[in-house]
């Protein structure tokens, strides 16, 4: 059983909590922001998007995004190489924050996503569960795959114009890792607080209605 | 539940908040504990969520003073942003310096009208918006301002959600720097600019973050926020 009452989030009203059928959302009848979602996935659907993405990451960071040809010259970059030409201009502020908001925090957070699908999936969550999903929500508002996907689209119509631009393996993947980061992201993280919960409580500790 | 229903076209239905029930709402896990530290503030401080060990508040800590000194810092450091160049064009021939203007104006007169008006929209419009709306909603909270509730709280939700997407330049700077890398052909580095420019992106996502949209529903329900036992019954003014 979960928490029969809900608080809106963004106005402190007080919601019975009702079951909702998949793919909706529960909206405050006061200000209207969303108090809890369900999804259209199961645990087992969310583990195996996880996964695809985490693999999706890997290509899109180990390949050229897209390579560059003037006058017979070929250059090809990937995000980490970018980054890397940041710092070593001086510009290091800039090259922590791209580093931070494309590499760094979307693979926590499919790393950590894992590790607490993986947590519930086993039936005890470990100690680590909460700090983990702690870490996740407040770590979640700053990647940002989706904007840097649109930066890429910008700097190839910007290239264009100077040069030859052939696309590379990456950039398809960071177009599929933004489409698989979408859909995971629509996953409500709060529904995990409850289904952890039940996954720890053994039947005779659930409470009495 | 015995409001009379005004039909204003900000008519919003009456409910009871958790303050108003005695109760918290973790800010981690949302789940509802009872508030046991009433107006003690050593224990406030000292008060966990029994199931995420969180620190429950019942309304974000130092709010506006928070979001206010972040506002200020991201007002300020807007300016270099806009003044200095965000990137540095070296080729055989020339070194081109580019401000967020400057290249949206090279968008929009190289045939990229769409692209200009994107870039326009997340570099300068956003920024500028959420400084403003922010700042507006943080004066309204000051002079706790009881109209316009519903309004208010949508503009909030805007700004928030719309925030992460001024980051758009800095990565397009990024991009550019590490493809366009030829040595005595042409080099693209990024301006000091850039950094100021993103600084504000974050400062600006942070005082969001900072700023707890409860407060708008505080003060437009009846009275100052300590009043929890509030009936619920007047609250359309
Ligand atoms: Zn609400
Ligand atoms: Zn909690």
């Amino acid at each position: 059983m979960t928490e029969p009452l809900v608080a809106c989030p963004e106005c402190d009203a007080l919601h019975r909590r009702r079951a909702l059928a998949p793919g909706t959302k529960a909206r405050c009848v006061r200000c209207r922001a969303v108090l809890y979602r369900r999804s259209y996935l199961d645990l087992d659907h969310q583990l195996a998007l996880v996964t695809a993405a985490i693999l999706t990451y890997m290509i899109a960071n180990c390949y050229p995004i897209v390579d560059l040809r003037i006058q017979g010259r070929l250059n090809s970059a990937t995000l980490a190489g970018s980054v890397l030409s940041l710092w070593q201009e001086g510009r290091e502020s800039v090259a922590v924050l791209v580093f931070v908001t494309t590499l760094l925090f979307p693979l926590i957070d499919l790393g950590a996503l894992l590790v607490l699908l993986l947590l519930i999936r086993r039936g005890r969550p470990a100690a680590a569960f909460s700090p983990l999903l702690r870490f996740l929500q407040a770590l979640r508002p700053w990647g940002m795959i989706e904007v840097f996907m649109l930066g890429i689209v910008v700097s190839l119509v910007k290239l264009s114009n100077m040069a030859q631009v052939l696309p590379g393996i990456a950039l398809w993947a960071f177009g599929t890792l933004t489409v698989l980061l979408a859909v995971i992201l629509s996953m409500d993280l709060h529904n995990l607080w409850d289904v952890g919960e039940n996954a720890i409580k053994r039947p005779a500790a659930v409470p009495q209605p | 539940m015995t409001a009379p229903h005004t039909l204003s076209a900000d008519a919003v239905p009456a409910v009871t908040t958790a303050a108003e029930a005695g109760l918290v709402a973790c800010p981690h896990c949302h789940l509802l504990c009872r508030d046991a530290a009433g107006d003690d503030p050593a224990l406030r401080d000292r008060l966990r969520c029994p199931r995420c060990d969180g620190r429950l508040h019942p309304r974000k800590v130092a709010s506006l003073s928070r979001t206010w000194a972040l506002l200020i810092a991201a007002a300020i450091l807007y300016i270099p942003a806009n003044a200095f160049p965000v990137m540095r064009t070296s080729t055989l021939l020339s070194t081109q310096n580019d401000t967020i203007l400057s290249g949206i104006i090279y968008f929009w007169t190289s045939g990229s009208p769409e692209l200009a008006v994107l870039i326009f929209s997340v570099s300068i419009v956003i920024p500028l918006l959420k400084l403003v709306t922010l700042s507006f909603l943080a004066v309204s909270i000051h002079r706790s301002a009881t109209t316009g509730t519903r309004p208010r709280a949508h503009l909030f939700r805007i700004v928030e959600t719309v925030g992460r997407w001024s980051m758009l330049d800095v990565f397009v700077v990024a991009l550019m720097v590490g493809l366009v890398h030829f040595q005595g052909l042409a080099v693209i580095q990024a301006g000091p600019g850039a950094a100021a420019f993103g600084a504000v992106v974050v400062l600006t996502m942070l005082a969001a973050h900072s700023f707890d949209p409860r407060m708008i529903w505080d003060r437009a329900s009846a009275g100052p926020p300590a009043t929890k036992q509030t009936p619920t019954g007047n609250r359309h003014g």
